[in-house]
């Protein structure tokens, strides 16, 4: 029959594939890096120098977890290296990941050791690269500062007013916040918002502290441009100037720097009565335990953490080393800007730096899901804020207490699962 | 060979073919809708759908698959015996129309996103005739409905051909003596249409409408692109429980929900356009 | 007077075609538009209205190494999707609507079933079943996938056309000395040609578009569509622009050249 006949050619011809497929490169399975360009740049200035062939391959979340969980559960695969967000990282199980305690590099960060040790006595994971959540503004807004605001030191309540400035000057609601699809906004909540105004994140989640803090971010929203619920990547947004001010990632803000220079200036995030918070975005790079070179991963790793190539992934990503390294003077333009956005916000006398989320596990997305949720009932379907919190601050205590995660900065200690109080 | 077994053989490699590569998988990841804490339970179910999102997504899916489907239908359906009356150019004509049946829905959003948002076409088209004196934001959560219209768009735009090409495939099976015959009797084109065309397309008519339905159940990337976080669908939730939130039980008891929902609406179809025994032609 | 209606008529058709090819070609036409604009003109605004033939970011992929490779892929992906799915589909069409039998009803639900669940959530325990066997990274292997998604496709179509030819016609053959295999292949084929292009056109376009079980399923067989599209939407948007354009021109030439196939049946068919 010609079924037959067809099927059987078909199958030869796969089977030709195969035996031509060389095996032998070791193949970096990663979340990190994924536009074009930036995927380019870590196949040939990051990756190019490595001892053996890299085939970087970077993936959105869907595909990244489904064939890492495949080859974890077949207990055999292709996949050499991780590359993936410490929250990726903290919702694998802690087996499936090889011990990198003898590796012989780490960050030179205590506080993101400890983290990557994913809540064991040894490194899961080793940081990769780092970055932060910062502001950037187009020159044009710069003239409706309100009175007496400095850019580097601005205050929630000085933003709104200058958001407001623009909006009346403008008749456009110009500042940005990326509430797409694929933002980062659950960040700002985590990490911004709520260490400014209630020096916590889950023992002060429903505090009237936290109230205000959602009275504000509602009136920041009045000057919001009403797309921000499409907006992942405020770059497009500060180029084609629909928004002036935005708050988002660095490597998210770094194609309107690199392109236009001199027409953006990057600042710190605001603070609010509890101080300037803020919160680090670590990186980091892993073994599978199904790994088939274990030796040519483990060299890939101590690769990656070399200072020249620290320096090669952060002129690919616009992501900053986690080691030791001076850093040239002819960094691109997003880099300087975020660079120095970065440290005038760390070094404020009032800065206020919140952890990432440690210990939620497989949980972590349920959290940042509680931010969002309370994000869209309060601010997009305009329901009452206590209702809301408080209707909300049960789903957050069930996954405090599910997890036994204890608090993190900037929340007091707890003896074992985080309070929400 | 005999006759009685003729149609089991036949139907015998799909039957093959889709247990092993869609009915094993299936029933695996069907078990853990089931199981919760430990046991068999409807848990699963019973969160997914009491989440304050459910009835949301619900009602706009189903809203959007009821504006959607009938306008392709209907504009399949007049491309259809459009195509049938063109004398020449019939062939590039055909073609042009069948194009959008190769974008995929990603790439269609890409494209209608161009299009409505602020600094798009569809603005920069109104500021040139000075229509608008400034940018119109179209994709905000204060214009829901042109929201909804531009997915709605977006959606007939890409997915009208696939009813398209099955129906033209149908009428060119509908033979020319049946309307040479109608011709002589004077009926009118509309008689014509609504008489020859339409049952005789039955069995087309049928296929088409089921997987576009089935098909419209399962809309997401155009509504993510467009509607970004505004408009929430139950694939869209469907993928957020798998790959956010990591709750692989939740997500197969939101996936067997729309499955539910498209085995309903494929049995009212089924049976609202049964192809009658013996009346074949 | 039925000389002006038809004439009125007759502009009205004309001018509803001219706006449906419109409708559909403007929004291609705006893509490229913006596929030929340089970075800065992408951003801008008022939008211009015509392209300014700026190769900056189709040019961007001819440099991405394994583009070629990923076409291949592909293509070949494809064109084994195309003839497995046909092969495989088009006897249960025909059995469909030929025969009744026990089960019928309940084996047309079940090929429906396996297009209204999504195939992100199926992914899993594919991959696991594909490492295990062999068939993971492979061409052909994805091929198995893609051909059920399009086999739905293929059964229905064929299912449909089948029934709108006459039994009698085939009853006719067999009285004139016919087997029932060279009935079928004499009459019945040429007849339903059409159908099976269209059917064809589906697994084709299903095949080439599909993103996610390529991405997970292929690691150095990517094809082009799991190699450039899935991280699309992250990417600058002069590039998301060029690099869908490039996923859609492919599909856009396949159409076209089998188009003559789809219709050229029309004369035997209009018998």
């Amino acid at each position: 029959m010609t079924f037959g006949y067809k099927f059987a050619g078909a199958a030869a011809l796969a089977v030709t594939m195969t035996t031509g497929a060389a095996q032998a490169d070791v193949l970096f399975w990663s979340t990190q890096a994924k536009p074009v360009e930036e995927a380019q740049a870590m196949r040939e200035q990051v990756l190019g120098n490595f001892q053996d062939k890299v085939d970087y391959q970077p993936n959105d979340g869907g595909p990244w977890l489904t064939r890492l969980q495949a080859e974890l559960q077949a207990g055999t695969g292709t996949i050499g290296v991780l590359g993936a967000l410490h929250g990726d990282f903290s919702a694998m199980n802690a087996d499936d990941l090889v011990d990198l305690s003898d590796i012989g590099v780490m960050s030179a960060s205590d506080t993101f050791n400890e983290l990557a040790k994913l809540g064991t006595d040894s490194a899961q994971y080793i940081p990769w690269m780092q970055a932060s959540y910062i502001m950037a503004a187009n020159k044009k807004a710069l003239e409706h500062l309100p009175e007496g605001a400095d850019i580097d030191a601005l205050t929630y309540e000085q933003l709104i007013a200058w958001a407001a400035n623009v909006h009346e000057a403008t008749g456009e609601a110009k500042f940005g916040f990326p509430a797409g699809p694929k933002g980062l906004k659950h960040r700002f909540f985590q990490g911004y918002l709520y260490p400014s105004y209630t020096d916590g994140v889950v023992r002060t989640f429903a505090s009237d502290a936290a109230v205000t803090a959602w009275e504000d971010f509602k009136k920041l929203w009045a000057h919001t441009n009403p797309a921000s619920t499409n907006f992942s990547f405020l770059q497009e947004q500060l180029l084609n100037e629909d928004v002036w001010i935005a708050f988002d990632h660095t490597s998210r803000l770094a194609q309107a720097f690199n392109e236009r220079p001199d027409d953006f200036v990057a600042f710190p995030a605001p603070a609010g009565p509890t101080g300037r918070g803020f919160m680090p975005v670590i990186a980091g790079v892993g073994i599978p335990k199904t790994a088939p070179d274990m030796d040519a991963a483990k060299a890939l790793v101590a690769h990656m953490l070399k200072p020249e190539t620290q320096l090669a992934t952060l002129r690919a990503t616009n992501f900053f080393p986690v080691v030791d390294v001076e850093l040239p003077g002819d960094l691109p333009p997003a880099v300087q800007a975020a660079g120095g956005a970065v440290a005038k916000m760390s070094g404020s006398a009032d800065a206020n730096p919140g952890l990432l989320p440690a210990g939620l596990g497989a949980k972590g997305g349920e959290f940042n899901r509680v931010f969002v949720d309370t994000f869209e009932r309060i601010v997009l379907a305009n329901q009452d804020i206590r209702t809301v919190l408080d209707d909300q601050k049960g789903a957050l205590e069930a996954i405090m207490n599910e997890t036994g995660a204890p608090c993190w900065a900037p929340d007091a200690p707890s003896e074992g699962a985080c309070p929400v109080e | 060979m005999n006759a009685r077994y003729l149609p089991y053989l036949l139907i015998l490699p799909v039957t093959l073919f889709l247990c092993l590569f869609f009915l094993y998988p299936f029933i695996l990841v069907a078990q853990q809708a089931f199981y919760a804490d430990g046991g068999w339970s409807l848990k699963n179910f019973q969160d997914v759908t009491s989440h304050w999102k459910f009835p949301i997504s619900f009602r706009n899916t189903m809203l959007l698959a009821a504006a959607v489907v009938p306008v392709q239908l209907a504009l399949a359906l007049l491309m259809a015996t459009m195509v049938t009356r063109m004398q020449k150019g019939r062939d590039l004509i055909l073609y042009v129309w069948t194009i959008p049946l190769g974008i995929s829905d990603l790439a269609a959003g890409i494209i209608w996103l161009a299009i409505f948002e602020q600094s798009g076409f569809l603005n920069s088209m109104m500021s040139g005739l000075g229509v608008v004196d400034r940018p119109v934001n179209f994709l905000s959560y204060q214009h829901p409905g042109i929201v909804f219209l531009a997915i709605a768009l977006a959606e007939i735009w890409r997915a009208t051909a696939i009813m398209l090409v099955i129906l033209v495939a149908g009428i060119g099976l509908i033979p020319k003596e049946y309307y040479e015959a109608a011709e002589v009797f004077g009926a009118s084109p509309w008689k014509r249409f609504t008489r020859i065309t339409l049952p005789l397309l039955r069995p087309s008519l049928q296929t088409a409408l089921v997987l576009r339905v089935i098909l419209a159940f399962e809309i997401f990337a155009v509504v993510a692109a467009l509607g970004g976080t505004l408009f929430p669908v139950l694939m869209g939730e469907t993928y957020a429980y798998q790959f956010d939130l990591l709750n692989g039980g939740a997500a197969a008891a939101m996936a067997l929900i729309i499955l539910a929902i498209s085995i309903a609406f494929t049995l009212i179809i089924m049976r609202a356009l049964r192809v009658p025994k013996g009346a074949t032609i | 007077m039925n000389a002006e209606t038809r004439s009125s008529g007759r502009f009205l058709y004309t001018a509803s075609v001219v706006l449906l090819c419109a409708w559909v070609i403007v929004p291609l036409y705006l893509l490229l538009i913006n596929t030929l604009s340089s970075p800065e003109t992408v951003n801008s605004f008022p939008k211009p209205f015509w392209p300014e033939f700026d190769l900056g970011s189709l040019s961007f992929f001819a440099g991405f190494e394994g583009m070629l490779t990923a076409l291949k892929n592909s293509i070949l992906v494809a064109a084994m999707t195309m003839v497995m799915s046909i092969a495989i589909g088009a006897p249960a069409g025909y059995a469909l609507s030929r025969f009744d039998f026990p089960g019928k009803g309940l084996f047309r639900l079940l090929i429906l079933l396996t297009r209204a669940f999504p195939l992100p959530l199926l992914a899993l325990p594919l991959a696991v079943m594909f490492i295990r066997t062999g068939l993971d990274d492979t061409v052909f292997g994805l091929a198995l996938v893609h051909t059920t998604l399009a086999i739905p496709f293929s059964v229905l179509i064929t299912f449909s056309l089948f029934s709108g030819i006459p039994i009698e016609l085939e009853e006719a053959a067999w009285t004139l000395g016919c087997t029932r295999l060279t009935a079928f292949t004499k009459v019945v084929l040429p007849l339903i040609l059409p159908g099976i292009t269209a059917s064809a056109i589906f697994a084709f376009v299903i095949s080439w578009n599909e993103v996610f079980a390529a991405a997970v399923l292929t690691i150095e067989n990517r094809t082009l569509t799991a190699f450039l599209l899935q991280n699309l939407d992250t990417s600058p948007l002069h590039l998301k622009f060029a690099g869908g354009f490039i996923l859609v021109v492919p599909a856009l030439i396949f159409i076209f050249a089998v188009r003559k196939y789809l219709f050229a049946m029309w004369g035997i068919a209009n018998r």
